[in-house]
Parts: structure tokens; C-alpha cells; sequence
């Protein structure tokens, strides 16, 4: 008796459907199994994980805003994986995006008008593209491995921000604590809705959408979803392998310095030695359960962060290790993965070989 | 039941049963298709038997049952007489079936000798082996040096190393799978030489083709099968080449109208001078100082034994690879640093020799992969940056409709495209524009006969219709059947193009095995 | 001095030559398992626990390896029998393996650690400076020399190195011979993950005898470079190995000599370090194509 992967004659469109949802079930059904060994009954411990925030407006918000980082990120790096382009360092762009977009309120605090916020925003996606074309521009010109370099630049970038927060940008007057000036009014973004949302929140929805219809309808869309399966057909058509590994690094690491600057501005306001809770490889699992796709993103968005308010949760509810909330993101990744098998295959189970007197294989 | 007892070839008469294997009612499935349906098969010992068909009727699937690659789905296999079952290719090995693969079963990062001990059950010690190999690969007539490592030969040597590890488990069968596709034909003929002291000393060959000419010179004994099922057993000294095709194919072929000449070679539209390109990979071929004119209304063939520069000699052309302005001319003008989209508004046109992953994606629906190469041309397919779905789907049916590309359903991925009808539409994605510059690179590779003589015909129609046509080949029937002259490419070098009407098989052997690259050097 | 600095350079350098030696055994038969990382820190936190609960150093070795294996089979499960993504799958076991470590190494935090005990071995460990640097070391250390002696004896003097190497190459080619290609591939992997775990084992019980969230900071991910940087040869990964532990070490015996550098600067220059060799690496073309098993990162569904 084994399993047989038998190949599909075209992807299955009901299945790339179902693939995230069973994904999702199955991370469920072993939250329970890891509730359940943790010693609090599973069903209590998956309400508080995954419904109770929904219950409630304030958290209800509070998902939301963390789902728009991961989300803005999540679409970039969607472009980055279409393209066949490993950026798995997101989380330095996000932080090197919001020391550029840092930069203004915190050494010219002095600058409040109505440019502030715009230029901040600026200068985040120009930081983090900068930071994420160091691996493209390595790959394109040296053939270097972008996973390596992308995350060894992640390391980097938070020594670079524990550098700054605890030398050059301490705030002066902060009693040598380990973190910037807060910012001014000018250089925060407003709240929306009058709660824990800030203005972050719809300008990431718009540019998910922006991109869902690029990706879909669009020329450069095209190229992007020929390159990542064929490169070599892409280059038959004239696509630029090297100039569209330079874009999708550029725009994954715009978007996660725009991330960056917005978190910053808008929830901690202020620079601290450490300003994401892994922001940008959470958002690496949200762009697979996302299916590549911006509209799914934006779901697999709230997904993730319900991840993230639910370990809080289950920590201060039934004390159970909030690690638990990187432990289900884990396995959803792989549940993900696991099940988009289905959608390129069929698993069948061959219980025996040939029986002799009919000639057909028995399979179940 | 086509009977030879007075076969003065074969051992003996011959018996309904094979004296050494003998295949009864052997199943093979895959998903919805029938692979192979009831087949029977009798192999005598040292006897050389052709196992014909065209591609897709089952041949390799069959055999690969007899190595124990794939596992039937029904049926039985006597060996010798006595019931077996075949499950994996050493068992195979072990009971002295042998097998030279189409392909290849090599290792390129590997010496020769660690890929022959590979395939042998008790390789020994390394030192001895390679004394081994070299005794019994000159024994043969097939020398080789146990020490080089495969990527480093040329695919001939290649095919020894696979024969000498046959060979070298003392076979009572071997199973060979289109051998003389990568030969040219004098290397063909030492093979033969090889085959026929093989089937003299006991052993029996299996033989799988579908050179008919080659089969009816060598062959004691053929099989015929078709749509998975035999449908004759022949002796094919007794039969024509035409009436060996007809079996094969069910049907007469339809002949293609080569010989409507070109009335007088016209411009040269297509030009190569001096084309000279350092090669990009350990792996690849360099092109040494190209020169070739294609002129309005000609077919211009270009032959080779594979991996001999023809991939990058296209990627020249296409622009995949860009070279020195001036070394490739399109219509005048210089064109050797410019992008394949430039060229192909200066209506080149382009078919490469992978179908899927290179001339089309597979996952990619069909109206989606016509814009991959007609994104750029005037098709209008792109309005303001956002691709034409309406436009597109229009050019997929016309296309489909007058290349006859069959699908199970309308407009399905490249992949599930059979091989003939897949390569119908990347040629008719092509012809359909009516470029006045076609490079082709192995048009009918892999196709049936009847989808390879409507892509002829195309490249023909399209070259008389006043179009620079430029084929690169490795089919030499295919060569002589559609070309005007012939050109031949031998490691990156190629000879002068001489008119198809002078030229022999024997000349352009003769120039594959290097005759191309001395006159080349010689310019 | 130099007696003190060479010293820390062998117990920062063991934990990436044995990591790094497994992953170039997975590599050479075609699977890129990113998962380095992941599989390490589980070893890390497995290997502290079972010591810190049996009370034995050479329990917890066992137990990291047991770890480092269960994780690599279940990256084994995917990309080999359900043919997942390759880069995507060992993402994901450094996410599940972090985090999981975290919870389980939540107990530990702050707790006093076993440290494996140094080989006296008399007369020779007494000779100065020679002494303690080759005959004064843990048992791991001799153990990872060994291990990069045995890897390339079982690479190109056996059969099964042989097969390794073939499924590796062309695992087209292996599986019309007859050998199967998923199984050599999943051993491959047990080893990798098994190598892992081990390395882990000597983060929490060598180099720093206790556990702390994260201890393997990067490691693993140097490790999977080193396997670049040796071009797929296991003893150039000595040389490697050694290189990054010293750059590693580089900050303790900065601030010891009190140099004015920001001590973050230090930290960062072993992932400089790693971007700045592969990309000398690469950037030679020739050395890389020869080198690098071909069928590296490609997926294998055998027909039947």
C-alpha cells in the first residue's frame, strides 16, 4: 500500500479554493491537539485563540491594524514569489523603510507642516527599496542566491536600528532610555473611524486592490506570472529576467518601508530598538495562504493577525505561552503548502499491485 | 499474422512464442489514456527485432514494462519460458535485460566509469572496472576513456557509454530506444556493426524506431503498434518503406508538395555574417564565424547532430542571445544587438525547439500564451498597458481553427496539449502573422506523421508566398523533403549551403562528423 | 592570548561545521532544505531540556538529534512526497521551529545549564597552548572533524555516496536506473536534520550551557551559505566554518581590548561577511555551474 501522486491534466480551479480554507481547518484541528497538551481544553482554548477577538469592536479594530502591515507586505512579496524572486527579508525593509521615513520627525523635529507625512511616507518606500535592492542588484550583476542575502540583511538592519535608538537618534531629553523623541502631531498619522485604525489601513487596502487589477489585467501582470513559471518563455517573449527581479525587490521593498513608516508613525510613534513582532515573515505565510493574490491577501491579512491578537489573548485568558500564536503560523505555512499539492495533483492510494484475473488495478 | 519460416536471417523458424521473452496481453494505463492494450510481444534469441509506431503508440511505455520502469496494469511477462515480475530495472539487469535509453540514463557530473558501475549490481573495485571497460568497449569497436566525465562528450560517446553498460552485464536483451536519433549516419552504421555481432553471438536486440529505412536494413522481425494495440507482425525485408508507414500510421500519408520549387531565389532577407558568439555556460557551444543568406522564397535547412550549437545558433537569431549588430541582417538591416521583440516587429518570427516552458507556458491558458509572443507585434492585443482578453481569445480560435490544434475543451492550458497538437499551435501562433522571416528550430520533433506533414506544408506555403524560411533539424528525411539548400552545423561551425538537389545523405554524415568545422575553419 | 581567541573560535565554529556538513549531504542529492535554521534552534531547546530534565549531556545530544530528525522528515514529507515548494517548506520549518522552541524552551529561561564536559586525554592535554587547543576540546568538536572525514569518505568512496551524488545530478536519469530517487532523498534529509540537531545541541550545551529565545541568531542560515562558500566539497566547509566562528568572535575580544567600534557594528559582520563571500563565490560562474548539483531545488514526481 502507498500513496501516488498522479498528475492533473490542468490545475484544479475548485481546489486553489479550497486549499487555504482546509489549511486553515487543519491548523485548527492541531491548535486543539497543542491546546489540548498544554493542558486547557481545546475548544476553549481555540474560541479564545480564534472567535473571542472577533467579539469585540476594540479588538476587532486592533486585528485590523495589525493585519494592514502584513498585508502591505504580503502584496509586495507576492510580486517578489510570482516573479520566482526569494525576498524572504522583508522584515529589514520594513525596519530600514521606517528609520528613512524616522529620519524627518526625529532629526528635524522642528519640520511640522503639511508636508511632513508625505515626505515621511516618501522617503520609507524609498528606504526600503533601497534596502531590498541590495539582494537584486547582488543577484542580477553576481548571480548571488537572493535568500541568503535578503535575510542576512535583515540582521543587519536591527542592529542598525538597536545602533541609532540607543546612539545618535536617543531622545535627548528621554533619561537615556533606549528609544527616539515621539513623534509630533505632524508627523503622525491620523487616526480613521475614531478608534485603533489609522489612515494606514484604507491607503493599504487601495494599494492591494491597485495591484490585484495590475497583476490581473496588465501587461507588466503578464510578465510577472510568465517569468515566475518560465522564464525561459519569458524571455521569449522579451521579458527581462534581471530588470524584473529589480522591480519586484524594488516594489516588495517599497511597500514594506511604506509598512514601516506607517507603523511607526501611526502605533508606536516613536523609534524603539525593536518595532515589529515579525511583521515581515509573518507576512511571508500571509502571501502563500493569500494565494499570491492581493484580494486573498487582504483576507489572509486578517488571518495572520487574528494569530497575533489570539496568542495575547490565550496568554492572558489561560496562560498558555502567547510563542503558541508563531507555532500555529508555522503550521498553517505548512498546511498551506501541503494542500496546494492537491491543486497541480491527485493523491491516490494504491492498496495493492495487479490482481491477476481482471487486469485492473485496484485503487482506492 | 505475417509468417517467416524460410527467414534465412533469424535463427530457426520462427514461433508464435518467444523462445526468450514473450509478452501476453500487457495493460498499461495512465489517468484517462490507454497506454498499452493487450499487447503481445514474442522476442527469439539473437534475433533483432523492431518494435514500430509513431510517437505516442506506446512503444516506450511497453518497453519500460519489460525494464521494470513502469509496473503494467495487467498481462503477464514469460522470460525464458517461465512467469516474471519485472518490479524495478535492476531486476530487470538481473535477469540480463538491458537498456540504452532515447535520452539517455547519464550522469554529466560523473566519470564514465562511475556511471556504468552504477548500473551493475557488484561494480567492484573502481580500478578494475575501468580496466573492464576499456577491454570490452574496444572489444566492440566502441573505445572510451573511463576517466572523462560525460559532460565533457559529445552526445555519440555518450550513447557507447550507455551500450558498453549494457554490455558489460551480459545481456541476453537489449532494449535500444530511437539509437540512431543522436547518430549521424556513419556513426549509424558502426551501430549496426555493433547490433548485428550482438544477435550473431545469442543475444537479442528490441529494436524501437521509426527510421523505416534503417529497420528494413537491419531488422529480422517487426511489431507494429498503434493507439496502444499491435496491429501487425511483420517481416519488414518483405515489406516497402510505404507499406511499413501505412501500417504505422493506419492510414496513407499525405505527401508533401516539396518539389513545387521556388521559382528563382528572390532578396536575401535573413542574414548571417561572421556570426561568432563565445559560449555561456561550461555546457554550451560556441559559434564560430557563421555565414548564411535565407532569400525570399526559399526553405534553407540547416542539419546537425544535437547539442552540435543549433540552441544557440537560434538564440542568436531570436535574439535571445544578443551578438555584434551586424552579424545577424534582417531584411538590410542590422540587427544582431536588438531585442527579439524589435526583430519581430520587423516581422521575424520565431519557433523554438521546446514546446512547453520555452515556445509556450504550461500553465498558461492558450489565449494567454498567444499574447507571449504577439504582445509586441501590430495585433493590437494591448490597449494602454492592460492586456485584450477579447483579442486574444479571437486569435486563439483562428488559430485553432486553421491549424487544426485539437483540445478537449475550449481554451484549456498549454500543458495538457499533446505534443503534435501543441506544437501546431506554437507554429501556427507564428505562420498565422505571415512573417516574412521564419526561424524554426526542430518544427516536427516529437509529432505524428500526420500534424508533421501539415507543418511542412506551412513552412513550404509560407517560404513560395515570398517568406525567408530557415529550418534547423536533426531529421534528415525532414531536411531533404522541405528544404531548398542545405547547410550543416558541426560544433558552433557550418558549411556553405548547397542546393537540396546535389547534396546525399552520405555528404551532409559526412559534414556532421566534422567536415562542417574544417570548412569552417577553412574560410 | 591567541591561546584564548583560537579557543573561542573552535566552540563558535563547531555548531556551522555541523550544521553546515549535513546540509551539503541534503544538497548533493538535490533538496535545498532552508530549514537549517529551524531544525537547529529545536536541537538547541530539545537538547537543554532532556539534559536539564535527565540530569545527562550525552542524553540531550541524543534528544536534539531525535529533534533535529523529526523536523527534517516532516520537510522530508513535503517537498519529497507532496512535492511542495522546496524554499517555501524550509521557510516554513524555520517559522514552526522558532516558534515552537520558544514555547517549549519558555520553562527553561533563566535556568542553569549542563555543559558538556572537555576530553582530558593525559600528557597531551597538558602541553602548553597545543594542549588545550587540540586535546582539551569536547567530545563534539572531534566529533564534527570526524563527521566531515566520514561525509566525504561516504560521498566519493561508496556506492551509496555514488548514488547520492547520481540522484543528485540527474534524478531523471537515477530513477530509469532503478534507484529511488524520494528514499535516497529522505535519508539525505534525516541526516541533514539529524546534523542540525546536533549543532543545536552544542549551542545550548557548549557553547553557552543555557537557553535563551532565539540562541541560534542566525546560524543556521550562515551555515546554509558555508555549503555555497564550500562549493558542495565538505572539507573546504572546515575552512569555512573556521573563517565565520573567527569573524564571530570578532566582537567578545573587541570589547575586550576596549576598541571604539558600536558593538552592533561587530555583531553585524558575520552577516556582512556571509553576503560579501557568496557573493565573491557567485559571482565566478564556472566554479558555481560545475559545482552545484544540478537537480538542486527541483521538484521529482517519479512516474509509475
Amino acid at each position: 500500500m502507498r500513496l501516488e501522486l498522479v498528475k492533473r491534466k490542468e490545475r484544479s480551479a475548485s481546489m486553489a479554493v479550497m486549499s487555504p480554507l482546509v489549511a486553515v481547518g487543519l491548523t485548527a484541528l492541531a491548535a486543539a491537539i497543542i491546546f489540548a497538551i498544554s493542558g486547557v481544553n481545546p475548544l476553549v482554548g481555540l474560541y479564545e485563540f480564534f472567535i473571542d477577538p472577533l467579539t469585540e469592536r476594540w479588538s476587532l479594530e486592533a486585528t485590523i491594524a495589525k493585519a494592514t502591515p502584513l498585508i502591505l507586505i504580503g502584496c509586495g512579496l507576492a510580486v517578489c514569489y510570482l516573479s520566482n524572486n526569494w525576498n524572504i527579508g522583508a522584515e529589514g525593509q520594513f525596519v530600514v523603510g521606517a528609520l528613512f521615513g524616522s529620519a524627518l520627525p526625529v532629526l528635524f523635529p522642528s519640520f511640522e507642516n503639511a508636508l511632513t507625512l508625505p515626505l515621511m511616507l516618501i522617503f520609507g518606500a524609498v528606504g526600503g527599496a533601497l534596502w531590498a535592492l541590495i539582494p537584486a542588484v547582488l543577484k542580477t550583476r553576481f548571480n548571488t542566491n537572493e535568500i541568503l542575502t535578503s535575510l542576512m540583511l535583515v540582521y543587519v538592519a536591527s542592529l542598525l536600528l538597536d545602533y541609532l535608538v540607543r546612539g545618535p537618534w536617543r531622545d535627548p531629553d528621554g533619561f537615556n532610555f533606549p528609544e527616539s523623541r515621539i513623534f509630533s502631531d505632524a508627523a503622525t498619522l491620523p487616526d480613521v473611524f475614531g478608534g485603533l485604525m489609522s489612515l494606514a489601513t484604507p491607503i493599504t487596502i487601495v494599494i492591494a486592490i491597485v495591484l490585484a487589477i495590475v497583476l490581473a489585467k496588465t501587461l507588466k501582470g503578464f510578465e510577472i506570472r510568465v517569468m515566475g513559471e518560465s522564464p525561459r518563455a519569458g524571455s521569449f517573449a522579451g521579458f527581462s529576467a534581471k530588470k524584473l527581479t529589480i522591480f519586484s525587490f524594488a516594489l516588495a521593498g517599497a511597500l514594506a518601508g511604506l509598512a514601516g513608516t506607517m507603523e511607526v508613525s501611526a502605533a508606536l510613534n516613536q523609534l524603539l530598538p525593536s518595532i515589529s513582532p515579525g511583521y515581515g515573515f509573518t507576512a511571508i505565510i500571509v502571501a502563500f495562504l493569500g494565494r499570491l493574490n492581493p484580494i486573498g491577501i487582504i483576507i489572509a491579512g486578517f488571518v495572520l493577525a487574528l494569530s497575533y491578537i489570539g496568542g495575547e489573548g490565550v496568554q492572558s485568558g489561560l496562560g498558555v505561552s502567547n510563542e503558541i500564536a508563531s507555532v500555529i503560523q508555522g503550521l498553517l505555512l505548512f498546511f498551506v503548502l501541503a494542500c496546494d499539492t492537491l491543486i497541480l495533483y491527485r493523491v491516490r492510494l494504491v492498496t495493492r499491485k495487479v490482481s491477476a484475473t481482471t487486469g485492473e488495478p485496484s485503487h482506492v | 499474422m505475417a509468417e517467416a519460416p524460410e527467414d534465412k536471417k533469424a535463427p530457426g523458424a520462427r514461433q508464435e512464442t518467444g523462445d526468450l521473452l514473450d509478452a501476453r496481453g500487457l495493460t498499461k494505463r495512465f489517468g484517462d489514456i490507454l497506454a498499452n492494450d493487450r499487447v503481445d510481444l514474442a522476442i527469439h534469441k539473437g534475433e533483432i527485432h523492431a518494435l514500430l509506431g509513431e510517437n505516442g503508440a506506446g512503444k516506450s511505455t511497453l518497453v519500460k514494462m519489460f525494464y521494470g520502469s513502469l509496473e503494467p496494469d495487467g498481462g503477464t511477462i514469460l522470460w525464458q519460458g517461465k512467469e516474471v515480475r519485472i518490479d524495478n530495472p535492476a531486476a530487470a539487469r538481473a535477469l540480463g535485460i538491458g537498456m540504452v535509453f532515447q535520452h539517455f540514463s547519464l550522469f554529466e557530473a560523473l566519470t564514465v566509469v562511475e556511471n556504468i558501475a552504477l548500473a551493475l549490481p557488484n561494480p567492484g573495485n573502481m580500478a578494475e572496472l575501468a580496466k573492464r571497460i576499456e577491454a570490452v568497449s574496444n572489444d566492440y569497436g566502441l573505445p572510451l576513456n573511463p576517466k572523462d566525465f560525460v559532460a565533457d562528450l559529445p552526445v555519440g560517446i555518450r550513447q557507447r557509454i550507455e551500450i558498453v553498460r549494457c554490455l558489460l552485464q551480459e545481456p541476453q536483451l537489449i532494449i535500444m530506444d530511437e539509437p540512431t536519433s543522436v547518430l549521424t549516419p556513419q556513426e549509424a552504421d558502426r551501430l549496426f556493426l555493433t547490433l548485428q555481432r550482438l544477435a550473431s553471438e545469442g543475444c537479442a536486440v528490441l529494436y524501437i524506431s521509426h527510421r523505416l529505412e534503417e529497420v528494413q536494413r537491419i531488422c529480422h522481425h517487426a511489431t507494429i503498434l498503434r493507439h496502444g494495440q499491435v496491429v501487425r507482425e511483420c517481416d519488414p525485408t518483405k515489406e516497402t518503406a510505404g507499406s511499413l508507414a501505412q501500417m504505422m500510421v493506419g492510414s496513407e500519408i499525405l505527401g508533401v508538395g516539396s518539389h513545387t520549387k521556388a521559382l528563382s531565389a528572390g532578396e536575401p532577407r535573413l542574414g548571417l555574417k561572421g556570426l561568432s558568439a563565445p559560449a555561456g555556460t561550461p555546457f554550451a557551444t560556441a559559434l564560430n564565424d557563421i555565414n548564411l543568406d535565407v532569400r525570399a522564397g526559399e526553405v534553407v535547412a540547416i542539419a546537425g547532430v544535437a547539442g552540435n550549437g543549433q540552441g544557440e545558433l537560434f538564440d542568436a537569431l531570436s535574439g535571445e542571445m544578443r551578438v555584434q549588430p551586424g552579424m545577424v541582417v534582417l531584411d538590410g538591416e542590422a540587427a544582431g544587438a536588438r531585442a527579439i521583440n524589435w526583430r519581430r516587429k520587423k516581422n521575424a518570427a520565431f519557433v523554438p525547439e521546446e514546446r512547453l516552458g520555452h515556445g509556450a507556458v504550461p500553465g498558461l491558458k492558450l489565449s494567454q500564451n498567444v499574447v507571449l509572443t504577439r504582445h509586441a507585434t501590430k495585433d493590437g492585443l494591448i490597449e494602454a498597458g492592460m492586456v485584450s482578453l477579447r483579442k486574444a481569445n479571437d486569435l486563439e480560435k483562428r488559430i485553432k481553427k486553421h491549424y487544426d490544434v485539437r483540445m478537449s475543451h475550449d481554451d484549456p492550458e498549454a500543458r495538457s496539449l499533446s505534443g503534435g497538437n501543441l506544437q501546431k499551435f506554437v507554429m501556427g501562433r507564428e505562420l498565422d502573422r505571415k512573417p516574412g522571416i521564419l526561424v524554426v528550430n526542430q518544427p516536427t520533433w516529437g509529432v505524428d506523421a500526420g500534424a508533421a506533414a501539415l507543418i511542412r506544408q506551412g513552412l513550404i506555403d509560407l517560404a513560395r508566398e515570398g517568406s525567408a524560411v530557415l529550418v534547423i533539424s536533426q531529421d534528415l528525411d525532414e531536411i531533404f523533403q522541405i528544404s531548398d539548400r542545405i547547410a550543416v552545423i558541426s560544433r558552433g561551425y557550418l558549411s556553405a549551403a548547397e542546393p537540396a538537389a546535389q547534396m546525399t545523405r552520405e555528404r551532409v554524415g559526412l559534414l556532421m562528423a566534422g567536415g562542417a568545422e574544417t570548412q569552417g575553419e577553412a574560410h | 592570548m591567541f591561546e584564548a581567541i583560537l579557543l573561542t573560535v573552535i566552540t563558535a565554529a563547531t555548531p556551522l561545521l555541523i550544521a553546515a556538513i549535513g546540509e551539503l549531504v541534503v544538497e548533493r542529492s538535490g533538496v535545498l532544505n532552508l530549514g537549517v535554521e529551524g531544525m537547529m534552534i529545536m536541537g538547541a531547546v530539545v537538547g537543554f531540556a532532556v539534559a536539564n530534565q535527565t540530569g545527562s549531556g550525552a542524553l540531550g545530544v541524543v534528544g536534539a538529534i531525535l529533534a533535529g530528525m523529526a523536523m527534517s522528515a516532516l520537510f522530508g514529507f513535503l517537498v519529497l512526497f507532496l512535492v511542495a515548494n522546496q524554499v517555501a517548506t524550509g521557510l516554513a520549518l524555520t517559522i514552526l521551529g522558532i516558534g515552537l522552541s520558544g514555547m517549549i524552551g519558555e520553562a527553561f529561561i533563566g535556568v542553569p545549564g549542563l555543559k558538556i564536559p572537555e576530553l582530558y586525554i593525559p600528557v597531551l592535554s597538558d602541553i602548553p597552548f597545543i594542549g588545550p587547543v587540540f586535546f582539551q576540546q569536547d567530545a563534539l568538536v572531534y566529533l564534527s572533524f570526524a563527521l566531515v572525514g566520514l561525509v566525504a569518505y561516504g560521498l566519493f568512496r561508496t556506492r551509496m555516496g555514488l548514488v547520492l551524488r547520481a540522484v543528485g545530478d540527474n534524478h531523471g536519469s537515477a530513477h530509469a536506473l532503478g534507484f529511488s530517487v524520494i528514499k535516497v532523498r529522505f535519508l539525505a534529509v534525516l541526516f541533514g536534520g539529524a546534523c542540525a540537531g546536533l549543532a543545536g545541541a552544542y549551542m545550548s550545551l557548549a557553547y553557552t550551557p543555557q537557553w535563551v529565545e532565539n540562541m541560534t541568531a542566525g546560524r543556521g542560515w550562515i551555515a546554509l551559505a558555508l555549503v555555497v562558500f564550500a562549493s558542495w566539497l565538505p572539507f573546504r566547509v572546515i575552512i569555512g566554518a573556521y573563517l565565520f566562528g573567527a569573524v564571530g568572535v570578532l566582537n567578545l575580544h573587541a570589547q575586550a581590548i576596549e576598541l571604539d567600534i558600536p558593538s552592533q557594528f561587530l555583531s553585524s559582520l558575520p552577516y556582512l561577511a556571509t553576503i560579501v563571500v557568496l557573493v565573491l563565490i557567485s559571482a565566478n560562474r564556472r566554479l558555481t555551474l560545475v559545482n552545484t548539483p544540478a537537480c538542486l531545488g527541483k521538484p521529482f514526481v517519479p512516474d509509475r
